[in-house]
């Protein structure tokens, strides 16, 4: 096959992960750009991980330290919230919760993508993933550690946090297991552990490799600690590949369990505007929308400052819109629903919530949650759009607030005007937006630590996506770009035609088995 | 290239298993246990302002509980006995005794002796002495005695807890109080066992009881059957 319709892409690396190729004839357009083979892959990937400690790019040492003040104001805001207790927080009588839960399921949310990459986009066989899913699948840890840390502390005497547990304790008491606040406990308990489990099986082979390159003692140590003796035999990548499957199949139910569950906190309850019965799926779409959301803003950044442009390249990032599109319908689709069902069911107070989260005294909260979640992700319509990276990073960011809006929206304008007129209530902030953006703080110092000292990208994966690991590949030598050295890495290479043939590293498609 | 760990690194994996669900196990049951009232309640023996002897009083000379213990089956409270009680006898007996003087002086100021408290639950527990000094109703009556919560306490020289008054506590005896009930005139006697009549009478008395957080009490059936419920059968019973 010879290229028919070849467009060249410059052969700058910062400049070609954001050509817009047009769709190929046949087969898929190749997941990677340039014309890399495994080793300059490994080299792209871990330049950051090997730098020196000293020699920290500029940019991620200003961010570490940046979100390390954050996560030591978030300590201290700990220590005064223990201390004090949860009077510091504007809750009031009606309105019992409030950002502690909103944060809280926040945080959950945003976790979702990763899982959804890691384990549904993989058991589905969606090899754009591979890319994308080491820090989308970090990113899940740390916001469950972010939620966690809210759901945690907002129990006023956190000391009894082991109430939570099936226990044994002095008062003979289990936990509720009728209470969808406990199903709450043991979902996102399981998320966190499972998620955990699935990044470190993935991370163990690039652990191995960073531990192989380098001859610095302490990162022999670490790197060899966290590789648990991988040497790549093949016995060792059969049972890779067996735990990653097993744990691909413990994951993929995750997606859609956990933010039901969290729905349930609210569904189950009897309060109108809570009590529905379309809220598992609405909070699980809305889970994946905010966590893509939250990908694409972590991603932009990351894939220009650590040039990785050639693995996540467009591509990604208008799949990943896609992705964002389809669930901001379904989340636009549910919030009509939810007015419909009120109207329709013609109860007095179901339908004077929905007024009053319109109109009422939040209806600032309610516009900036349809404006961001509702109006603008529907400018994905437009592939010029979706394809341009700077405006997804700012729709992403919408994204992002919009959610987060979202559940401020079904936690406190549910909760303000409660059945007892004489007893509604404004709520208002006080100390609780140091607490998220404490979370904030701890989420991003984790994930530029993870940035710093863990490979980003799945190496050995997005390896196996390549055309070179293809059992058929010819090699570089026949390549129709015309390479004369099989193995050497031609940084200098004129960048080959981006779609058409099946030969060749810079040759853009893959075989249409993909 | 040398090896970067020893050989017997390769066990890491299975240790560290092994450690989590042991040493997890351990320590749940270790604070399970040393942070129980059982471990830290049980036990407790405050000095008092006079070495005062129940042994001497309650046990030797065998002075009714209820002389001293005066509002125990009339209210929440079993009350401390006030200067007055003691001085009924020591105004006469020991006068010149070493360890009365705090006595005495009490007497003559007019203020109280500051016993130290030993039993005592949360104020979030409602507990009521009456409630359990004659529980039931005509035919049916019996009572808790003070020695199955308290212990011998004809025994003690300085009275100690001898249960742990925790809610588990409790509860173990509302579900199942029937082993625990005598009659309403043995309420003070110490070391009192039942018979087997009075062992199949506890247990027909105890099926027309309702102690709070009873599991029985939560269905309980009237005479025409239909189900009873009380206002103080569930959590609130207690924690009110
Ligand atoms: C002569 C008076 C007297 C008599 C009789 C007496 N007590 Fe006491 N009791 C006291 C005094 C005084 C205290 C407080 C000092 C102390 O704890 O030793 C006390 C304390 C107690 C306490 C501990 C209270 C606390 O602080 O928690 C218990 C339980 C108790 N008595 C049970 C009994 C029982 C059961 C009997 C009968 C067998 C009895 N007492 C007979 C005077 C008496
Ligand atoms: C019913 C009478 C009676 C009452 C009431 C009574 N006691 Fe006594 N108490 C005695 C007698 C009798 C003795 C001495 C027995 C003996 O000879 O050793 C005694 C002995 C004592 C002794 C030991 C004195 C010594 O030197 O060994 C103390 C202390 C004491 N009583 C404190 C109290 C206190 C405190 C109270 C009030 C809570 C109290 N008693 C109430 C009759 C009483
Ligand atoms: C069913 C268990 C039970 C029985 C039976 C019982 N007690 Fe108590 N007792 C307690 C508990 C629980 C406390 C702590 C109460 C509190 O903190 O309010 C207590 C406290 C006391 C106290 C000190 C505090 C107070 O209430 O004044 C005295 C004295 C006392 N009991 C005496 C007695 C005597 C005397 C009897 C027998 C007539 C008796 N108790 C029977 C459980 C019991
Ligand atoms: C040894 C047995 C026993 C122990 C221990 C016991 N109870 Fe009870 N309790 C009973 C019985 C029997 C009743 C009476 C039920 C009835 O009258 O129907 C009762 C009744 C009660 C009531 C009901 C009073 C009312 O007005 O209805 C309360 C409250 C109570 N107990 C609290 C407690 C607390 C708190 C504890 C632990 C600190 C405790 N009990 C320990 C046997 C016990
Ligand atoms: C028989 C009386 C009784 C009943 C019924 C009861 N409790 Fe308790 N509860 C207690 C007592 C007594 C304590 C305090 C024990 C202690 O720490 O000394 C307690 C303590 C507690 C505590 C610990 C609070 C703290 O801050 O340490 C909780 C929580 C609790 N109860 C919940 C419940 C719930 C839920 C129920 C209903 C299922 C219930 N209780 C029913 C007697 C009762």
């Amino acid at each position: 096959m010879s290229t028919s319709t070849a467009v060249s892409l410059p052969n700058d690396p910062k400049l070609r992960g954001d050509v817009v190729l047009p769709e190929p004839l046949e087969g898929r357009e190749l997941l990677v750009r340039g014309d890399h083979d495994f080793h300059s892959i490994t080299e792209m990937v871990c330049a950051v991980n090997e730098a020196p400690i000293l020699k920290t790019p500029n940019g991620l040492k200003f961010g570490i330290a940046l979100a390390a003040a954050g996560a030591a104001m978030f300590g201290g805001y700990i220590g005064y919230l223990v201390w004090e207790g949860p009077g510091i927080w504007g809750n009031n009588n009606p309105v019992g919760w409030a950002w502690d839960i909103v944060n809280f399921v926040f945080w959950v949310g945003i976790g979702h993508a990763g899982t959804l990459i890691s384990a549904i986009l993989y058991l589905f066989r969606q090899k754009w993933r591979t890319s994308i899913n080491r820090f989308a699948e970090a990113m899940t840890i740390f916001a469950v550690i972010a939620a966690g840390s809210c759901v945690a502390l907002h129990t006023g005497r956190i000391w009894m946090d082991y109430y939570l547990f099936p226990i044994p304790n002095q008062m003979g008491l289990w936990p509720n297991f009728r209470s969808p606040l406990e199903w709450d406990v043991f979902a996102v308990n399981t998320y966190f552990l499972v998620s955990l489990l699935f990044w470190f099986t993935g991370l163990v082979p690039d652990f191995a490799t960073l531990r192989d390159r380098t001859n610095v003692r302490w990162r022999r140590f670490f790197y060899g600690f966290l590789s648990l003796g991988w040497r790549g035999s093949m016995r060792h990548w059969m049972t890779y590949e067996k735990a990653y499957q097993i744990l691909a199949a413990f994951s993929a139910p995750l997606v859609l369990s956990v933010h039901t569950i969290v729905s349930f906190d609210f569904a189950v309850s009897q309060l109108p505007g809570w009590h529905t019965t379309i809220f598992p799926p609405y909070f699980v779409a809305g889970a994946i929308f905010s966590g893509f959301a939250m990908v694409l803003t972590l991603a932009i950044p990351a894939r220009h400052w650590l040039g990785l442009k050639d693995v996540i390249t467009i591509r990604h990032i208008e799949n990943m819109n896609k992705v964002i599109l389809l669930t901001g319908s379904l989340v636009g689709y549910a919030y009509g629903m939810e007015f419909f069902m009120a109207a329709y069911s013609g109860n007095q107070y179901e339908g004077f919530t929905f007024l009053n989260r319109m109109g009422g005294p939040y209806w600032w909260a309610y516009w900036i949650m349809m404006s961001c979640n509702v109006i603008t992700p529907q400018l994905f319509w437009f592939k010029k759009i979706r394809t341009n990276v700077k405006f997804t990073f700012v729709l992403s960011i919408f994204v992002n607030i919009g959610m987060w809006f979202e559940r401020f929206v079904i936690t406190v304008t549910s909760l303000h005007r409660d059945a007892l007129p004489s007893s509604w209530d404004y709520f208002v902030p006080v100390t609780e937006v140091f607490f998220f953006a404490g979370t904030f703080g701890l989420f991003f110092f984790l994930f530029l630590l993870f940035v710093r000292f863990f490979p980003v990208i799945a190496m050995s994966e997005v390896k196996a996506v390549m055309p070179q690991a293809n059992p058929h590949w010819e090699g570089y030598g026949h390549a129709a770009g015309g390479h004369d050295h099989a193995g050497e890495h031609a940084h200098d290479h004129h960048a080959a035609p981006a779609v058409g043939g099946v030969a060749g590293p810079a040759v853009a498609t893959t075989g249409g088995h993909s | 290239m040398a090896q970067i760990f020893p050989k017997w690194w390769n066990q890491t994996p299975g240790l560290a298993l092994f450690g989590t669900v042991v040493g997890g196990g351990v320590a749940t049951f270790g604070l399970y246990w040393y942070g129980s009232p059982w471990h830290t309640d049980v036990g407790y023996k405050p000095k008092q302002p006079i070495e005062y002897s129940h042994k001497l009083h309650a046990g030797d000379l065998a002075i009714d509980c209820r002389y001293c213990h005066a509002y125990v089956e009339r209210g929440p409270h079993a009350g401390v006995p006030s200067t007055q009680t003691c001085m009924n006898c020591h105004s006469q007996v020991k006068k010149d005794s070493p360890k009365l003087p705090p006595l005495y002086e009490s007497w003559k100021t007019g203020k109280s002796l500051e016993w130290v408290r030993i039993h005592k639950t949360p104020d979030f527990a409602y507990f009521n002495h009456s409630a359990h000094m004659g529980v039931g109703v005509g035919e049916n009556r019996a009572a808790i005695g003070c020695e199955t919560c308290h212990g011998r306490i004809d025994t003690m020289e300085v009275v100690a807890q001898n249960q742990p008054l925790s809610m588990a506590w409790c509860l173990d005896c509302h579900s199942d109080p029937a082993p625990n009930l005598r009659p309403v005139e043995a309420i003070t006697a110490m070391g009192w066992k039942a018979d087997l009549t009075w062992s199949e009478k506890a247990r027909h008395i105890a099926t027309t009881l309702n102690p709070p957080g009873s599991l029985s009490a939560a269905a309980k059936r009237g005479p025409n059957g239909e189900l009873l419920t009380y206002a103080t059968a569930g959590c609130s019973g207690c924690h009110r």
